[in-house]
């Protein structure tokens, strides 16, 4: 039986039913259409589904949707202004961080946050903070150059 | 310095900001109205004769629209290499595998096609299993295939020179061995699939795939379709590896249930139906002799490979070539002696993956070198500089390489990572468990031939300019699956043009566009850049002439440079196109305002001269290679080369291995660009990596995978990784466009060898079976100290 719930989503309200056992995952792609975020196991092993919930890095296909009644959910969709990107978005971009681009939603939402509650990060710092997030295509060299660029950047 | 404004720099990919803000369309991304899901039943046993498949109950299901088997597909035959094709859409007589498919379904959503799925029934007569590889053959052995005598899919046998010549012209002869586990390509994005048919009976399939002509061209054959009727679209792809590189049974599943419903149809894999249908790197088992004289120049090698290739011939007949013909390479060798068996087993199918065949064969050979080196008392990195090729020479095996910068690319490395001091403390200075270790690589720049034979061109490009002026698009049939071709044909576009890379639009990946082989043997940038190179001065060419044209100057005397046509002779007035073009554009705002003729101007100027302006490009390399039986594979119109020293820490005690750095050094050629050169080389470092230290699929003794997920299928993670240093060599490639060629598989040959010459060197231990393991490393420690009292 579907059940009532609302969110915001990239500061957007939405108010919608949905099965208890649907995830955020597919609350997020499906019901609101928001592709970014990508599938890449269902399992919690990639990183490739991260969003953060209430600012917190979150596996969305992990969380029910029901789980998030309340709740401030960012996605890829929302980094960017005004369809500008952001400094970490253009530091990927700048920096070949992105190849196949399928791990890049999940790895942006996790730096996102690492720059957020620590924004000198070291190498180790950034190492750490993204190693639940899997990318099969970079070695992570570049993506972890181009989080330390956005963060020298937010400190200019 | 090179004169490129554009090639040779660090551009930002053109698909880079889209994946950056979560609006690049990956095939799952996308739905089509009226859209069905589906769902395929795979067996649940690895070999058992099929007596029975009931679909009945499923068909009742409500929400189901179609169930479809052996009996609505067919069981024409088909495969990737015409001499083996050995598949079926769907089994009819047995399943060979755990995972191989018996059915499918198209419902109403992804859950009541899994329902349907589960409810059809199957008889099964279970046979005894084949697992183990290297029992395959062995007499009374159950056979999988009628067709394959002992189990053996593909055999190879070469002699090149004289081994025993070789023999006895060495100081030093050694015998080795090395064995590999199965593994995934572990790619991020699960392939997924849509197809839908319209009314004209013109079927389109989008995939993620790295070959939509080779998917093209299979779709037709095992649907009974007019090729022309099929069209694959690859949109954004997550990743490939190799095994992408091949038509799969879900693709043309979920086709037929499009052609069987009248209505778009989707599917997309979950993870474990990635490791079950793999396509990924085979099991290999490798034994190696060979010698060396008394001046470190090797003398013969003699080869003996099995690979174990699971239930179906997939690409394994070019691997068991490629495992083979790339060690003709990089070093002088006369006398090489080839022996290979691909076998087939009851486990899911091996195919083509980064570096194909050649891998582990290489991992053995550059090992072998060490060992030999050691026994000799040269510097490991000396005794290959000793031996390494140079450009114009031909291998063996009549590989000719055109350009070659091997030597550099290992002195490159030796210095960066301060070989010879770090070696020089070893017993000394240098801390308990820290080793350094070196090793070469050599692979193909594109397959010289395209698997099906034909004098096909391998690829074309045609590169249209915008009617209304101002911009052009490239279109090509080329597969970016991530390793970035489409931002390569921009900036060879934008080069020739004289354009801003903003001006260039790459279209590809589609059967409609062009014909393209797709992404494999790291033939994109060669190939299909040299017929975009070719387009783009098709296009430049006509329109300078029509501007000559109107100017009544001969064309030879116009260029176009940073988005202006430019006179190389006397200055030309161009006023009259000028105002031709300003009358047309009454009321625009951006209209010229340089001094110069824009190439906006000029491209609408030569559209009202010509019509439409459109320029190609064709390739296809000339004849290649000797005249031995499979003399084809390994062929290629260039060869990539790579050295690599990793530095590790080994933990004496658990015999865990720390990569504490890796340097590399591959010859590209030329680097479109610098920046995706790099990040090719640092994948590769990676990939080499965990399949040197953690990947491999395990089985239990039904032919079950225990480990299809990416939690205990263990790739590299940030954490695992060090830092990753990527120098760039290049000895610029007569036959690549600027003299381009690979990098995007040859980079992977050293980092293996390279990993397990350190941990030697760390630890006194060789391990001769991969993974490098703890428990393996600790086992062989206890093991030497026992032995050592």
């Amino acid at each position: 039986m579907k059940r009532i719930i609302s969110l915001t989503i990239n500061s957007v309200l939405y108010e919608l039913a949905v099965e208890p056992r649907r995830t955020l995952l597919e609350l997020i792609r499906q019901d609101i259409g928001l592709t970014g975020t990508k599938k890449g196991c269902g399992i919690g092993d990639c990183g490739g589904c991260t969003v953060l919930v209430d600012g917190i890095p979150t596996f969305s296909c992990l969380m029910l949707a029901i789980q998030a009644e309340g709740c401030e959910v960012e996605t890829v969709e929302g980094l960017a202004t005004d369809g500008q990107l952001n400094r970490l978005q253009e530091a990927f971009v700048e920096h070949g961080a992105i190849q196949c681009g399928f791990c890049t939603p999940g790895m942006l939402m996790t730096s996102t946050e690492l720059l957020r509650h620590n924004p000198n990060p070291t190498e180790q710092n950034i190492r750490e903070a993204i190693s639940g997030n899997l990318c099969r295509c970079t070695g992570y060299q570049k993506i972890v150059e181009a989080i330390q660029h956005a963060s020298e950047a937010d400190n200019e | 310095m090179s004169d490129y404004k554009i090639l040779n720099t660090r551009a930002p990919r053109v698909d880079a900001r889209d994946k950056a803000i979560g609006k690049a369309v990956y095939t799952d991304d996308m739905t089509r109205p009226n859209m069905l899901y589906a769902a395929i039943l795979h067996s649940p046993l690895a070999h058992a004769n099929i007596v029975n498949v009931d679909t009945s109950k499923a068909k009742r299901i409500p929400g189901v629209h179609a169930v479809v088997t052996s009996k609505d597909a067919g069981i024409e035959p088909y495969g990737v290499s015409p001499a083996r094709y050995d598949e079926t859409i769907f089994c009819h007589d047995k399943v060979r595998y755990i995972g191989d498919e018996i059915a499918a379904v198209a419902a109403d959503d992804p859950d009541i096609a899994l329902d349907a799925v589960r409810s059809i029934k199957v008889d099964f007569e279970p046979l005894p299993l084949v697992l183990d590889g290297e029992r395959a053959m062995d007499e009374g052995q159950p056979l999988l295939h009628k067709q394959y005598k002992n189990n053996v899919c593909a055999q190879v046998h070469w002699n090149f020179g004289d081994i025993e010549q070789g023999r006895r012209e060495s100081s030093i002869i050694r015998t080795d061995s090395m064995s590999s586990k199965m593994q995934d390509g572990a790619f991020m994005e699960p392939q997924a699939i849509i197809a839908e048919v319209d009314t004209s009976g013109n079927l389109t399939m989008w995939s993620s795939t790295q070959a939509p002509h080779y998917v093209q061209r299979t779709l037709a054959m095992a649907l009974k379709l007019p090729i022309n009727k099929v069209r694959v679209i690859k949109p954004a792809v997550g990743g490939g590896f190799g095994p992408k590189a091949s038509c799969s049974t879900a693709e043309l599943a979920v086709c037929l249930l499009a052609m069987k419903t009248g209505r778009p149809v989707k599917m997309t894999f979950d993870r474990e139906q990635v490791f079950l249908h793999s396509r990924a790197r085979h099991q290999f088992f490798h034994t190696m002799t060979s010698g060396l004289r008394d001046d470190g120049t090797i003398a013969f090698l003699e080869h003996n490979c099995l690979l174990d290739g699971g239930a179906y011939a997939s690409f394994g007949i070019a691997t068991i070539y490629y495992a083979g013909s790339l060690l003709g390479g990089p070093y002088r060798l006369k006398n090489m002696k080839y022996d290979g068996y691909r076998v087939v087993t009851n486990k899911p199918v091996c195919g083509a993956q980064r570096g194909h065949g050649a891998v582990i064969a290489r991992a053995l050979f550059e090992v072998q070198l060490d060992r030999m080196a050691e026994e000799l008392g040269m510097d490991p990195i000396e005794l290959r500089l000793k031996n390494v090729m140079d450009t114009g020479e031909t291998t063996c095996n009549e590989l000719f390489v055109s350009s070659f910068g091997m030597r550099e690319a290992l002195e490159a490395v030796r210095d960066s990572a301060a070989w010879k001091k770090k070696r020089a403390s070893a017993g000394k200075t240098r801390a308990a468990g820290k080793g350094i270790g070196a090793a070469c690589g050599f692979f193909v720049s594109g397959a010289g031939y395209s698997i099906y034979r034909s004098k096909t061109y391998h690829c074309t490009v045609v590169t249209k300019v915008d009617e209304v002026g101002g911009g052009v698009l490239v279109s090509s049939g080329a597969a970016d699956i991530g390793q970035g071709s489409d931002t390569m044909l921009a900036m060879i576009t934008a080069e020739e043009l004289g354009l801003p890379l903003d001006d260039v639009r790459v279209q590809s990946g589609d059967t409609n566009l062009s014909m393209d082989l797709g992404a494999y043997s790291s033939r994109t940038t060669l190939m299909t850049g040299s017929a975009c190179r070719d387009a783009a001065r098709d296009v430049k060419r006509k329109i300078l002439n029509a501007i000559a044209g109107r100017m009544s100057v001969p064309p030879e005397t116009l260029d176009i440079k940073d988005g202006h046509i430019i006179s190389l002779g006397d200055p030309i007035d161009f006023s009259d196109l000028r105002d031709e073009y300003l009358k047309e554009h009454f009321g625009f705002s951006d209209l010229p305002d340089s001094p110069l003729l824009t190439f906006r101007e000029a491209s609408r100027i030569a559209f009202l001269e010509l019509g439409t302006v459109i320029g190609t490009g064709s390739y296809r390399p000339p004849k290649l290679g000797g005249s031995f039986k499979g003399a084809a594979v390994g062929t290629s119109p260039a060869f990539g080369c790579s050295a690599q020293v990793a530095e590790v820490t080994v933990d004496l005690e658990t015999g865990e291995i720390t990569v504490d750095k890796i340097t590399g050094a591959h010859d590209c050629g030329f680097a479109i660009n610098t920046t995706q050169v790099e990040g090719q080389m640092q994948g590769s470092m990676m990939m080499g990596m965990g399949e040197a230290l953690m990947e491999q699929i395990c089985y239990d003794d039904k032919g079950r995978i225990l480990n299809a997920n990416l939690a205990e299928y263990k790739i590299p993670t940030s954490l695992d990784m060090p830092h990753l240093d990527a120098i760039i060599v290049e000895s610029h490639e007569p036959n690549g466009p600027y003299g381009a060629k690979e990098v995007g598989e040859g980079a992977i040959m050293p980092v293996i060898p390279s990993i397990l010459n350190a941990v030697y060197d760390a630890t006194g231990v060789r391990i001769s079976e991969l993974p490098v393991t703890p428990e393996r490393i600790a086992e062989a420690l206890r093991k030497k100290r026992e032995s050592c009292g």
